[in-house]
């Protein structure tokens, strides 16, 4: 018997050919895909408006759908807190069960966290950081809020197979140098409009070795640089990780846990997609990772980057570490390795929103949260903080904000009259101690083993 | 207040336009702070591009287009950036290029994104311009400029009167 070959083929056609039923597609072919899992958050009651249209009594995929409350959580204002009510009336209505409550965290860290996307999946989110899901291997993509209700009402959605292209990240990082320094060195060596519709695939030597909360955040800022998905090829350390999470989250429900992690890992291996060789590439770019320097983003658009050292009579008046980019465990380890037994700057405030609930356990196990607080930090409750302007640290006309986030779009948090600079949590940590734009080593504390597993 | 009579976008339209620069976000076209409160047209339609063009909510009109560079519509998935143009009675925004996410939020709510790099560069603040999707062309002042045909599925969709009424009618109905 013969076989039929198809050519080589990249993730996204992969991923997308899976969703959509399909053996094969090509680039730039229109799919109606019915996604693994759709992710929607605060925006849910809007889209249950939308939905209602289609005049039916329940969602055609509860089991497929997770809601996350967590951009503007705990509610700032009525107006928010009806927003929530009619949200949660919604979930019950439909018995929709991936439902995370306010604190639990930020939808991409939750969805993570809780392993509800697994490799070689798809997942589409009424959120634009959705290519997050990159970091193990899941196809990403950001959708509207019709486009939610769409997928509400029928379970799918078209989408166009998206050219690929490949950034190599080879070489050794310098100290001090994270992953988020990466992501702003290529949106500012390519522009925030470099990956514009494109599967942006990062390959290379540097990508191993990074731990998983690094590959999140270098694949979660890939929004900034117009991808509709971002990829990293999963590896053990993914199918182990991820395998943990799902023997852990069974043992603490009511499913009897049939499996041990390294066969539900094998199960994770068996469903991870790989670009095949050859596949077709529109574009390639190579970094040495090696000469790149502590980055910053400065006001208004993410690609505008320097290095941190031309920048250090900026002075600062917000200090903020949070959101679905650089608000995990280890962007929290850092912050404490440098700020620990320090104060601030007398005119700096240090604000930290843990990405999830549970980094902020750990954080609080490990001693670092009480810690930090001596040194005159102030913690906010895990969600989405002030990031797009809504609440609990919004900025003042004329104020200097440097930010582990990933927009320092004008008006972003809040008004349109402050500065905001996007930079790793090190360089974020150092300023807040210097009060200016910093350099971590300027904190004379030996660089640690950072971002890698 | 009153809102804008919103101009059909598969028939020929004219207006006068709005020239903006590149990377244009969508923090500056619907701010973040309104996206969790504000929704219904009469809620939004004032706030449109409040934080890049603060004379814009007051001076525009139906059938008005907005020109702008490369990436219009970077950042947020928020839909408002786009449903607050339309409901001003924007009927198209011509770019350089669009952010990905802008482009199908406003093909879903019936707001024509038209690529046309030359047309981008060429427009200037004022000008009168008429918008014609069947013949994927753009007229201004004796100029004029050709767009790329919309794919099938754009087409469907602009033509069912944008996304949802357009599944409604690919499902049969209302609850059906």
């Amino acid at each position: 018997m013969s076989v039929r070959r198809n050519p080589p083929q990249t993730f996204a056609q992969k991923a997308l050919a899976r969703a959509s039923g399909r053996d094969a597609v090509e680039v730039g072919e229109i799919v109606d895909a019915r996604p693994d899992v759709v992710l929607s958050h605060d925006n849910s009651a809007a889209i249950r408006e939308i939905w209602l249209r289609f005049g039916r009594q329940r969602v055609a995929i509860p089991e497929r759908m997770a809601i996350t409350l967590d951009h503007a959580v705990p509610a700032p204002t009525a107006r928010h807190a009806r927003n929530h009510a009619e949200i949660r009336r919604f979930v019950a209505e439909q018995g929709i069960a991936n439902f995370f409550e306010v604190g639990r965290g930020i939808c991409h860290q939750v969805l993570s966290e809780e392993a509800l996307v697994l490799p070689g999946q798809v997942i589409l989110g009424a959120d634009s950081h959705t290519p997050h899901f990159g970091w193990l291997g899941a196809l990403g993509a950001g959708v509207g809020r019709s486009e939610m209700a769409v997928l509400w009402a029928t379970g799918e959605l078209w989408l166009r197979v998206p050219e690929s292209m490949e950034i190599r990240l080879d070489g050794e990082l310098r100290p001090w140098v994270g992953s988020k320094d990466l992501a702003l060195a290529i949106i500012g060596g390519l522009g925030a409009d470099g990956g514009l519709y494109r599967s942006v695939e990062i390959t290379g030597s540097a990508i191993p070795s990074l731990s998983l909360d690094s590959r999140a955040a270098l694949v979660n800022m890939m929004a900034e640089f117009g991808a509709k998905c971002a990829y990293l090829a999963p590896d053990d350390t993914v199918f182990l990780e991820l395998a943990r999470r799902i023997v852990a989250r069974r043992a603490n429900g009511e499913l009897q846990d049939l499996e041990d992690v390294e066969a539900v890992a094998e199960r994770l291996r068996r469903g991870a997609l790989y670009p095949d060789d050859g596949a077709a590439c529109v574009e390639r770019h190579s970094i040495d990772v090696s000469t790149v320097e502590p980055q910053v983003a400065c006001p208004h658009t993410v690609d505008k980057t320097v290095g941190a050292g031309a920048l250090r009579d900026v002075r600062v008046d917000q200090a903020f570490i949070g959101t679905c980019t650089n608000g995990r465990l280890e962007d929290l380890e850092i912050v404490h390795y440098l700020v620990n037994g320090r104060k601030l700057a007398r005119h700096t405030r240090l604000l930290i929103i843990p990405a999830s609930s549970r980094v902020l356990e750990e954080a609080t196990r490990r001693g670092w949260v009480s810690d930090l607080l001596s040194a005159g930090a102030v913690f906010g409750t895990p969600g989405c903080g002030p990031c797009m302007g809504n609440h609990l640290g919004v900025l003042a006309p004329g104020e200097v904000c440097v930010s582990s986030a990933n927009r320092n779009f004008q008006g972003r948090m809040g008004t349109p009259d402050a500065e905001i600079y996007l930079a790793s949590p090190a360089v974020v940590a150092a300023s807040a101690v210097l009060g200016r734009i910093a350099l971590p080593d300027e904190l004379e504390r030996a660089p640690p083993a950072w971002g890698t597993r | 207040m009153s809102l804008a009579q919103l101009p059909d976008p598969t028939r020929p339209f004219r207006g006068r336009v709005f020239k903006y620069g590149d990377d244009v976000n969508t923090d500056v076209i619907f701010p973040g702070k309104y996206t969790y409160t504000l929704s219904t047209p009469e809620e939004v339609v004032p706030h449109a591009l409040e934080d890049l063009d603060p004379s814009f909510a007051g001076a525009v009109r139906s059938g008005d287009v907005v020109v702008a560079g490369r990436n219009w519509g970077c950042g947020s998935s928020r839909e408002q950036a786009a449903t607050c143009l339309r409901w001003s009675g924007v009927g198209a925004v011509i770019a350089k290029s669009f952010s990905r996410i802008f482009y199908r939020n406003a093909i879903n709510n019936g707001l024509l994104a038209i690529v046309c790099a030359e047309a981008a560069e060429a427009l200037e603040a004022g000008n009168e311009v008429e918008v014609d999707l069947e013949a994927s062309m753009l007229r201004s002042g004796g100029r004029s400029f050709r767009f790329p045909p919309m794919s099938p599925t754009v087409r469907s969709i602009l033509e069912g009167g944008g996304l949802i009424a357009y599944t409604l009618k690919r499902l049969g109905g209302p609850g059906s």
